[in-house]
C-alpha cells in the first residue's frame, strides 16, 4: 500500500474491519442467489452513507468529507476483495466525479448533497456498442423549446436498475467517431421517454439497457459546455477507471490469498502442493506482477489527487496492468483450486466472473494499450 | 531523519558545490577515459572524483571516519538526483569495482574495526577496485557446493581452487572470495568468507569472452594463495550468511534503481520504432502487432519504476536490504531484456550486424546489449532461483522438493 496519511489509514482499518465483519462474500452469494433486481442490499449501501464512504470526493460545503481519490480507492480496494454490490462506485465516484469536474455551482448544491445522503445515485450512461467507445457515442440530443430532447439508446448502464439520475454522453454535433460535439446532460430516471430494462450478467450485479425515446430535458441539464463534453467525459472516464483499477486490485489480491492459502495446505503425493517448484514459481510470478499492478493503481489514484498532466496515461497504465493481473489470477484462482474451483458451492467462479465484466468496463486492456501508446505519441 | 527544510537547504548547497567542483569538459559523458593517459579527460575525471572523494559522496550514507559522509538516504538521494541533472556522474561505483554496492555494505556488517579503517576508504574513494570470487564451474547456481579450499596455516589462509564470472577480476586490487575451510562439515556449515589482495604469485586471471565478445569476466586461478587471517570476514566457517547477505546486497543493485553513472540520453524505443518502421496516416506506428507489443513493454518499465517508487515511499526513504529486491531484480531483467529484443527487431536487417561499415554503432551496440543482456536473468541467482526466494522466504510457500 502506498505511504497512507493518518486519516487515509484510519478509512483504510474501518473499510477493511467492516468488510471483514458485516460483507464477507457469503452476502454476495446470498444476494445473486436472491435474484434481486437492484443487485444490491438497502442495509448494505446504507450503512456505507453512514460511514461517509458517499461523500469521500464532496467538498464540506455540499456535506462530504474531501479525502480524495486514492482515499476512495482504498475503500474499493477492499470492497472488492469481497466482491460487496452496491452503488457507492457508480454513484459517489463516477456521478459525482462529472457533477465535481462540469457542473454548475446550482448543479452541484442540487445533486451533491443528495449523493452523500443516499437520496440521489447517478450513474454514467456513455456505451452504446458491446466494447467501450466514448467517442462512438451517436445519441442525438437535438435542440428545442430551449432544451434539448434526447433519442437513442445505452448499453450496460453500471447500476443502470437503482440510478435516480443518468449523466449521459450524447451528440450535439460532429460524427460518430470524434469526441468533439459530445455534451453530458443530467436525465432524472423518471423522464417521461426514458425506459430501462435490466440485463442479468454473469457477475450478477445491476446493469440495464436504457432507451430514450425523445426524451426532453430543460436547458439546464448540460453539464459542462455544449458540443465541447468530450474532454469533461474522459476527465470523467479517467477517475471511473483509476477507482476501478482500485477495485479490481482488490479482487485479484482476494484470489492471490485465496490461492496462496490453498496451496499451503493442500496435500498431494504426500507433500503440501506449494512445495512442488513448477506451483512455488507460478506463485512467485503472480506475486512479482501483483505487485507491479499495485503501484500502477495507486499512482494513478494519486496522480488524479495531485491534478498531475500525466493522468491519462497512467490511468490507461493501471486499467491495463491491473487488468492483465486480474486476468491471469482469476485464472489461476480455478486452475489452482482444482475441480473445487469448479464447483458454485466454492467462491473461485464468483471472482472469475467479477474480473472479466470489469475488465471490459471503461476500456479493456486492448484499449487501453492502444490508448497508452496514442499518448505517447505513436 | 532530517526534515523538509533541511532538505532543501541540503539540495542548494549541494547543487551549488556541482556547480562551482564538475568539470564543464566532462558534462554529459560517463566513464571510459580513464585508461587513456593521453586523454585530458582522464585528468579531469581523476580530479573529479577525488573531489567527491573529499566530500565522502563516493558512499554517501558511510560513517564519516571509513571514507563516506554519514549522511541519510534522502540527502544520499539529493546528491544522485543533482548530479543527474547537472548532466554530472559519480565514477567511484564503477571504479571501485563491486566495493561500494557489495562488498562495502558488508564490511560495515560484518566487518571487525581494523577491516574497516583498512578497505572502506579506498573503496569509498573509488581508488581500490574488488572483485568476487563466488562462483565456480561446478557451483552457480548452487552455490554452497563451491570446491575451492583454503587450509589454515598459522597467520593465513592458503587458497587452491577456481572461481569463474569473477568481474574485473583482471583490473581489482582485491578479491572476496568464498573458500571452503571445513570439508567435512555439510555443505553451508563449512564455508568461510576471506578477503585477499589479487597482486600476488598465487593468483592468475584470464578474461573469458562471451557470445557478446570482450567481456568483464574473468576465469581466476588460486594456486597457494594467500589470504591474511586479520581478513576473514565473518566467524571461520560461517561465511555463508556473509554470502547470502552480500547476494542481497547484490539484488539490490540490479533491481534498476537510478544512478548517475552517465548523462547520456537514449532515443526512447517509440521514436526509434517510427525512424525505422514508418508510421501510419494517424501518426501510429505502421507495424500494428510490433506497436502493441511496445506499448506494453513501455507499461512494464513503467511499472518496475513506480514500483521502486512506491517501495522507497513506503520504508520512508529508508530502503536497505528488502524482501523486495527478488521481485524487482526479476521485473528489471524481463524489461531490460524485452526491451533489447524490441530494439533489434525494429530495426530489421540493420540489426543483425556482427561489425562493419554497414552498420552504425548504435546498431551494433544494440546488438552487443541483446547478447550481453542475456546474462541478466543468469547472475546474481538466476530467474529461477530469484523465484524461489520469492515463493519461500516472501509467501512462505514450503521447501521446495529439490536441494538447494
Amino acid at each position: 500500500m502506498a505511504a497512507l496519511n493518518e486519516e487515509q489509514t484510519m478509512v483504510k482499518d474501518q473499510a477493511t474491519a467492516w468488510v471483514n465483519e458485516q460483507s464477507p462474500v457469503q452476502k454476495f452469494r446470498a444476494l445473486r442467489d436472491s435474484g434481486n433486481p437492484r443487485a444490491f442490499e438497502p442495509t448494505t449501501w446504507s450503512a456505507m452513507i453512514e460511514m461517509g464512504w458517499s461523500g469521500i470526493l464532496i467538498p464540506a460545503q455540499y456535506g462530504g468529507s474531501d479525502l480524495g481519490y486514492l482515499t476512495f480507492g482504498v475503500v474499493l480496494e477492499q470492497l472488492g476483495r469481497q466482491l460487496t454490490a452496491s452503488p457507492l462506485f457508480a454513484s459517489a465516484l463516477v456521478g459525482a466525479s462529472a457533477v465535481l469536474l462540469g457542473g454548475t455551482e446550482a448543479q452541484k448544491q442540487k445533486l451533491l448533497p443528495k449523493v452523500v445522503d443516499g437520496s440521489e445515485i447517478l450513474t454514467l450512461a456513455v456505451d452504446e456498442g458491446p466494447r467501450h467507445a466514448p467517442a462512438a457515442t451517436a445519441l442525438a440530443a437535438a435542440k428545442s423549446n430551449g432544451g434539448f430532447t434526447l433519442t437513442g439508446a445505452k448499453r450496460f448502464v453500471v447500476e443502470g436498475m437503482s440510478a435516480t439520475t443518468f449523466v449521459v454522453a450524447a451528440r450535439t454535433s460532429g460524427k460518430p467517431g470524434s469526441m468533439d460535439g459530445i455534451t453530458l446532460f443530467t436525465v432524472p430516471a423518471d423522464a417521461k421517454g426514458l425506459v430501462r430494462e435490466r440485463i442479468v450478467t454473469v457477475d450478477s450485479r445491476g446493469y440495464a439497457n436504457v432507451e430514450f425515446d425523445g426524451v426532453t430535458v430543460a436547458a439546464d441539464a448540460v453539464l459542462g459546455e455544449v458540443d465541447r463534453g468530450g474532454v469533461l467525459l474522459e476527465s470523467v472516464l479517467d477517475r471511473a477507471r483509476a477507482g476501478l483499477a482500485a477495485e479490481m486490485m482488490g479482487t485479484a489480491g482476494q484470489a492471490f490469498d485465496m490461492t496462496l492459502e490453498y496451496l499451503k495446505t493442500r496435500t498431494q503425493f504426500g507433500a503440501v502442493i506449494g512445495s512442488f517448484q513448477a506451483l512455488g514459481h507460478r506463485a512467485a510470478g503472480l506475486f512479482t506482477s501483483m505487485e507491479l499492478a499495485r503501484s500502477c493503481a495507486e499512482a494513478s489514484l494519486q496522480a488524479i489527487d495531485a491534478g498531475a498532466a500525466n493522468v491519462p496515461e497512467l490511468v490507461s497504465l493501471a486499467k491495463c496492468k491491473v487488468g492483465d493481473f486480474l486476468h491471469e489470477m482469476s485464472n489461476q484462482l480455478i486452475q489452482i483450486h482444482g475441480g473445487i474451483g469448479m464447483t458454485d458451492e466454492f467462491d473461485a467462479g464468483f471472482y472469475l466472473k467479477r474480473a472479466r465484466v470489469a475488465e471490459a468496463l471503461y476500456g479493456n486492456q486492448a484499449f487501453h494499450r492502444d490508448r497508452y501508446a496514442r499518448l505517447l505519441g505513436f | 531523519m532530517p526534515d523538509g527544510t533541511a532538505l532543501n537547504a541540503f539540495r542548494e548547497s549541494t547543487r551549488k558545490w556541482i556547480r562551482d567542483n564538475f568539470p564543464g569538459s566532462l558534462k554529459g559523458k560517463g566513464l571510459g577515459y580513464e585508461g587513456d593517459a593521453d586523454s585530458g579527460l582522464a585528468k579531469d575525471l581523476d580530479v573529479w572524483r577525488a573531489r567527491l572523494a573529499g566530500q565522502g559522496w563516493g558512499a554517501p550514507t558511510w560513517p564519516k571516519e571509513y571514507g563516506g559522509a554519514g549522511l541519510s538516504q534522502s540527502e544520499a538521494r539529493i546528491i544522485n538526483d543533482e548530479l543527474i541533472a547537472a548532466g554530472a556522474f559519480n565514477p567511484i561505483s564503477m571504479l571501485s569495482g563491486m566495493g561500494i554496492t557489495m562488498v562495502g555494505p558488508t564490511v560495515l556488517e560484518y566487518g571487525t574495526e581494523d577491516q574497516k579503517r583498512r578497505h572502506l576508504p579506498g573503496i569509498a574513494s573509488g581508488e581500490v577496485r574488488w572483485c568476487l570470487g563466488l562462483s565456480e564451474p561446478n557451483a552457480g547456481s548452487d552455490l554452497a557446493s563451491l570446491a575451492t579450499k583454503a587450509e589454515d596455516n598459522g597467520d593465513h589462509f592458503v587458497l587452491n581452487g577456481q572461481k569463474t564470472w569473477t568481474s574485473g577480476a583482471n583490473i581489482s586490487q582485491w578479491c572476496g572470495a568464498v573458500v571452503r575451510t571445513d570439508p567435512k562439515a555439510k555443505k553451508r556449515d563449512g564455508i568461510s568468507f576471506v578477503m585477499l589482495p589479487m597482486d600476488q604469485p598465487g593468483v592468475r586471471t584470464r578474461p573469458i569472452k562471451l557470445i557478446a565478445g570482450a567481456s568483464p569476466f574473468c576465469e581466476t586461478f588460486f594456486t597457494d594463495a594467500i589470504a591474511e587471517k586479520r581478513d576473514l570476514l565473518g566467524e571461520l566457517n560461517d561465511g555463508w550468511s556473509v554470502v547470502k547477505r552480500l547476494l542481497q546486497h547484490e539484488r539490490q543493485s540490479q533491481t534498476g534503481s537510478r544512478v548517475a553513472a552517465s548523462g547520456e540520453k537514449p532515443t526512447p524505443i517509440q521514436e526509434l520504432a517510427k525512424t525505422y518502421v514508418g508510421t501510419n496516416a494517424d501518426g501510429t506506428l505502421a507495424d500494428a502487432d510490433l506497436r502493441l507489443r511496445i506499448a506494453d513493454h513501455l507499461m512494464d518499465a513503467r511499472a518496475h519504476t513506480l514500483t521502486i517508487a512506491r517501495i522507497t515511499a513506503e520504508a520512508k526513504g529508508n530502503v536497505q536490504v528488502s524482501a523486495a529486491a527478488s521481485i524487482l531484480k526479476n521485473s528489471a531483467t524481463k524489461v531490460a531484456q524485452i526491451k533489447a529484443e524490441l530494439t533489434l527487431e525494429l530495426m530489421g536487417a540493420q540489426g543483425l550486424g556482427w561489425e562493419g561499415d554497414a552498420f552504425t554503432n548504435k546498431e551494433l551496440g544494440a546488438v552487443r546489449e541483446w547478447l550481453s543482456g542475456k546474462a541478466m536473468s543468469i547472475y546474481g541467482g538466476s530467474f529461477e532461483i530469484q523465484n524461489n526466494i520469492i515463493s519461500k522466504n516472501i509467501l512462505g510457500l514450503p521447501e521446495t522438493t529439490q536441494k538447494g
